[in-house]
């Protein structure tokens, strides 16, 4: 109970930071994403099932309120967060290396996914515009904030699994 | 113990099902709000009531915290400007009274022509910006008014003289713009002075440059140039007649030597949205 109220809470920050604070950060216009690191690492740090289900929620508030099609990004991200659940079992908590990578992976696949589905179809086939301008800096502010928000994290998740064996 | 064992059990499904479940649900949501607008009420509601008021309070304070440390900086710089405006204030004046009889001569001229249907007497409702698309791939931003105050879905949307796009999903206290610039938007526009009708398409790459471009204008007698104004057109479906979109930037002839392209400037300035208005007029459709 407490996992689930405090994981919905975490995926509300992390969307209004990344759709309302980003606006105010003199970054070229240009947003880390949150919601891909929430969903990627509880993928890897509590396994399939729990970053299939944060994916799908963080995916889902998305496609409400800027999706034209409803259920698009809430597949994305769900397919991301179980994927990332296949590297539950190699994590060390000390490691920051997996989660970087883990993560860097995520973004780069949902940002492949994104430009395949919505821009190619429409006949946009300058890739390497889209690359440079776009993908990569999300990845470099991606990486940057993961660094720093990834211990906050495993904390939050530390605390909620001291919680739960306490009340197993 | 059996208590755990029961509790073990429940959980027990294994997750390759539960996201094939899902998965499913994700698709028959897909083709449920591509085919029918089922999915267009209630999660648009479920999010007026449970996301967007924590939006609006931090685009709120925000702007506040922003007014007041601006404030602050600029008092200074206030009091000699409003000791220059207010001689400013005195040669207007003058200037002012001469214009005030033009404008009652124009107003009668313009009765005379008719012309009473210009987009300033549109009715129009403020909104404030309390959002941007949550990804860089999107030119889509959310507004804090919805149903409630009269906004429905394809409504004009302006900021300032110029149109910065259109209302494509409502809720009870919020709504979507997608803006011009945005890579899905195309609109039926025309060259101001000589009614030529074009295409104007946003592209997130050309905007990185300030411009959008626009397609198939025909312009047989090569009037059109550089600096014309382009604005909303009377056929467009969806957009209300005389909107300015902005200038012609750049014009080219194509290779099949009957239309133009080329590039505009919007007149709106895009990273900057704070304030819209939203015209609750709409366009006459044949229904």
């Amino acid at each position: 109970m407490y996992r689930k109220i405090t994981m919905l809470f975490l995926i509300l920050i992390g969307y209004l930071i990344q759709s309302t604070m980003i606006r105010v950060l003199p970054m070229g216009g240009v947003a880390p994403n949150f919601l891909i690191i929430l969903t990627s690492c509880f993928g890897f740090m509590r396994g399939k099932g729990d970053g299939m289900f944060i994916g799908f929620i963080s995916g889902l508030i998305i496609d409400i309120l800027f999706g034209g099609l409803i259920g698009f990004y809430a597949l994305v991200y769900m397919l991301i967060g179980y994927a990332n659940g296949f590297f539950a079992r190699i994590f060390y908590p000390e490691d920051i290396k997996l989660p970087v990578v883990l993560i860097t992976s995520s973004e780069l696949v949902y940002c492949f996914v994104i430009y395949i589905f919505r821009f190619l179809i429409q006949g946009k086939v300058r890739f390497g515009y889209y690359m440079l301008h776009i993908i990569l800096p999300e990845i470099v502010y991606t990486i940057f904030v993961t660094i720093v928000i990834y211990k906050v994290i495993l904390n939050i998740n530390e605390w909620l699994e001291d919680i739960e064996r306490r009340n197993a | 113990m059996a208590r755990n064992r029961s509790k073990r059990n429940k959980i027990n499904i294994p997750s390759r099902y539960v996201l094939l479940a899902l998965s499913v649900i994700c698709i028959i949501m897909m083709v449920l709000s591509y085919a029918t607008d089922m999915m267009s009420y209630a999660p648009q509601a479920v999010a007026g009531y449970t996301v967007i008021p924590f939006q609006k309070a931090i685009s709120y304070a925000g702007s506040w915290l922003a007014g007041r440390s601006e404030s602050i900086k600029e008092l200074e710089a206030l009091r000699v400007e409003n000791a220059e405006l207010k001689e400013t204030v005195n040669d207007l004046t003058i200037k002012i009274n001469d214009l005030t009889t033009d404008k009652y001569e124009l107003a009668q001229l313009r009765q005379l022509l008719s012309l009473d249907e210009r987009y300033s007497d549109y009715p129009t409702v403020g909104a404030r910006v309390i959002g941007k698309d949550a990804g860089n791939w999107y030119s889509t931003f959310l507004i804090d008014k919805g149903t409630n105050d009269g906004i429905k879905v394809n409504m004009n949307v302006m900021a300032g003289t110029g149109l910065v796009g259109i209302v494509t999903s409502v809720g009870p206290n919020w709504a979507t713009v997608r803006s011009i610039i945005d890579d899905d938007s195309n609109i039926s526009a025309m060259v101001l002075n000589t009614s030529d009708t074009m295409i104007v398409s946003g592209d997130l790459e050309l905007y990185s440059n300030g411009t959008i471009k626009f397609t198939e204008l025909k312009d047989d007698d090569n009037v059109v140039e550089q600096g014309d104004q382009v604005v909303t057109s009377q056929i467009s479906s969806k957009y209300l007649p005389g909107i300015s979109i902005g200038y012609i930037e750049q014009i080219n002839s194509d290779s099949n030597n009957l239309t133009k392209s080329g590039f505009i400037t919007p007149v709106v300035d895009f990273e900057h949205l704070d304030i819209v208005l939203v015209i609750t007029q709409m366009k006459q459709t044949k229904e």
